[in-house]
């Protein structure tokens, strides 16, 4: 009798044979979380989809967070559609396939919303379209948000999660930011409160209009915030940058932040926060 | 309304002039654009401002030198002058990060931007950036803040605001100088939301088809001026004094129409401008 056989045995090359292996695990039960990378179950994510050891908002879908953040909600502005100005290859199709994924015309969910017995305008940008980028439907659909509530005497109060301006329109996105800013000019001017919630990633173009244009501006834990992509500055600078340069937590620091807000206690905070700044809209 | 059809009456012929010598491809005008003999914003300023006095200083904790500003006479009045400059020694460049101004340098020209509103002074800016500047530094301080803030403010600003385009007029760190009343953009220059190796880089994964991406973007002053982003095209001459020459007469009757409106007519012009896009 052989106390050891060799045939018998699985050696270490024959598990790592096992190319099934990945596939037999379902996906998506575990995840990590991309900020403090801990394992996390997914039922552990509950209704808010943040990590329970960090607090990070999970990106998700502008009608998921409209679910849990409103108590009644009117969407507006459906009918708007990209007209691909550049005439750019397979962007028709791109966008075709964003609609239909997230079920909006573009990548921002428009609205009148309501907390309570409060009333406001509500946008909200999805990042799963087109990474949230900014095309000239997003930029009409949020100018047409604050015009509404200039007229109405509301307050807006916007989501933004965005990669910055849509390459594929070319400088009809680079407009929306000038646009997109006399909306909120106005609204301002008029004495209207204007809540900017920074959401995960907030970036380029977006961050530098209407997401830093805020009479208040809180973010999500440990979304990442700025204005040049991080491969952008480490290739022009030849610099590595800091894990946490773009870090909510880093960008409050530097003072351009109000308060980072947890998803769980954000719709009592805006009701407050709507409360406490409704200046002529109260009268 | 009636200004800006007449405006673009006057530009057909210089337009005309310029484009029926040679069709240049996309990626030729992006060239020359960048080009080496490219007019320095000091030039621009000593050859067009000859009184031009330099303010410095965002009145927070900085200066930054890639954006001069100041105060000139412009065709006999007062106006207020913004300068995107690359620099031409190498030290100068390397303090003026190649043009890319920090958000130091937006602070201050929204600084003096709004001392001109103060005292009714025109401002004219002229821009040459291949962007804001991308530097973990100039994230800390705030740069998407600093643009963001000078298109608020330059979106109801009640004086004129002109805007000359004179090389690279790249993305939100151009359009923070070029959201005023009119932009007109040089013969050799570019206006596009990101350059055209970053367009291809994102687009396509391949940094190298840079040309065929600039093609593709419509960043050349015909297309622009086709599509209205901008009001027209300043020819631009071998010599840099003739240069000049053309700009200020493009500009001094454009700056005596807009100086005729009401600065509530004007700040809805503005507005109409942009919100057609």
């Amino acid at each position: 009798m052989q106390l050891f056989d060799e045939l018998k045995t699985l050696g270490q090359k024959h598990v790592k044979a096992d190319k099934q292996a990945q596939q037999n695990v379902p996906s998506g039960v575990w995840l990590a979380c991309p900020k403090c990378k801990q394992s996390v179950y997914h039922k552990d994510l509950g209704i808010y989809s943040t990590c329970p050891n960090c607090s990070y908002g999970f990106r998700i879908s502008s009608r998921q967070r409209v679910d849990w953040l409103t108590d009644s909600f009117t969407e507006m502005g459906q009918d708007l559609q990209t007209a691909d100005p550049l005439d750019f290859p397979d962007y028709a199709k791109k966008i075709d396939k964003a609609q239909q994924a997230t079920d909006l015309n573009d990548s921002v969910l428009t609205g009148v919303a309501k907390i309570g017995e409060q009333e406001f305008l509500l946008g909200v940008m999805d990042p799963k379209f087109i990474m949230g980028s900014m095309g000239t439907v997003t930029g009409e659909k949020i100018t047409r948000l604050f015009e509404y509530a200039t007229k109405h005497n509301k307050a807006v109060v916007l989501f933004t999660a965005s990669g910055g301006a849509r390459m594929q329109e070319g400088i009809y996105s680079l407009m929306q930011m000038a646009k997109v800013s006399q909306a909120v000019r106005e609204h301002s001017k008029a004495g209207l409160f204007y809540l900017s919630v920074i959401t995960d990633p907030t970036t380029g173009g977006v961050t530098a209009s209407f997401a830093m244009q805020g009479d208040i501006i809180l973010s999500e834990p440990h979304a990442l915030i700025g204005f040049a992509g991080k491969r952008v500055i480490e290739q022009t600078m030849h610099q590595k940058i800091p894990e946490n340069l773009q870090d909510a937590d880093n960008i409050m620091k530097h003072g351009f932040v109000d308060a980072i807000v947890k998803r769980e206690e954000q719709k009592d905070t805006i009701a407050w926060l709507l409360e406490m700044n409704q200046g002529k809209a109260g009268e | 309304m009636a200004l800006r059809n007449e405006s673009r009456k006057g530009r057909r012929v210089a337009i005309v002039s310029l484009f029926s010598k040679k069709q240049r491809t996309a990626a030729e005008i992006v060239a020359a654009a960048r080009d080496e003999q490219k007019i320095s914003g000091q030039e621009l300023l000593d050859e067009i401002f000859p009184d031009f006095m330099e303010m410095h200083g965002d009145r927070l904790n900085d200066d930054d030198p890639s954006i001069v500003g100041g105060l000139a006479h412009f065709a006999g009045r007062p106006v207020t002058v913004l300068v995107i400059d690359k620099g031409t020694s190498a030290k100068d460049r390397i303090a003026k990060h190649f043009g890319s101004p920090a958000p130091a340098a937006y602070r201050k020209s929204l600084r003096l931007v709004k001392q001109a509103e103060k005292f009714s002074r025109p401002v004219l800016a002229f821009v040459n950036t291949a962007g804001a500047y991308p530097a973990a530094s100039a994230e800390e301080q705030g740069q998407g803040e600093a643009i963001a803030h000078n298109l608020l403010e330059i979106a109801d600003v009640k004086v004129p605001f002109l805007t000359v385009i004179y090389g690279e007029g790249g993305s939100g760190g151009a359009l923070a100088l070029a959201c005023g009343d009119e932009i007109w953009m040089s013969e050799n220059s570019m206006y596009s939301v990101l350059s055209p190796e970053g367009f291809a880089s994102i687009l396509w994964k391949d940094a190298s088809k840079s040309d065929e991406a600039a093609e593709v973007m419509q960043l050349t002053p015909e297309a622009l001026d086709k599509a209205g982003v901008i009001e027209g095209i300043i020819p631009e001459p071998n010599t840099h004094k003739r240069f000049c020459k053309n700009i200020i007469q493009v500009l001094r009757p454009e700056l005596e129409k807009l100086e005729k409106l009401s600065s509530d007519e004007l700040v809805a012009q503005r507005k109409a401008r942009f919100r057609k896009f």
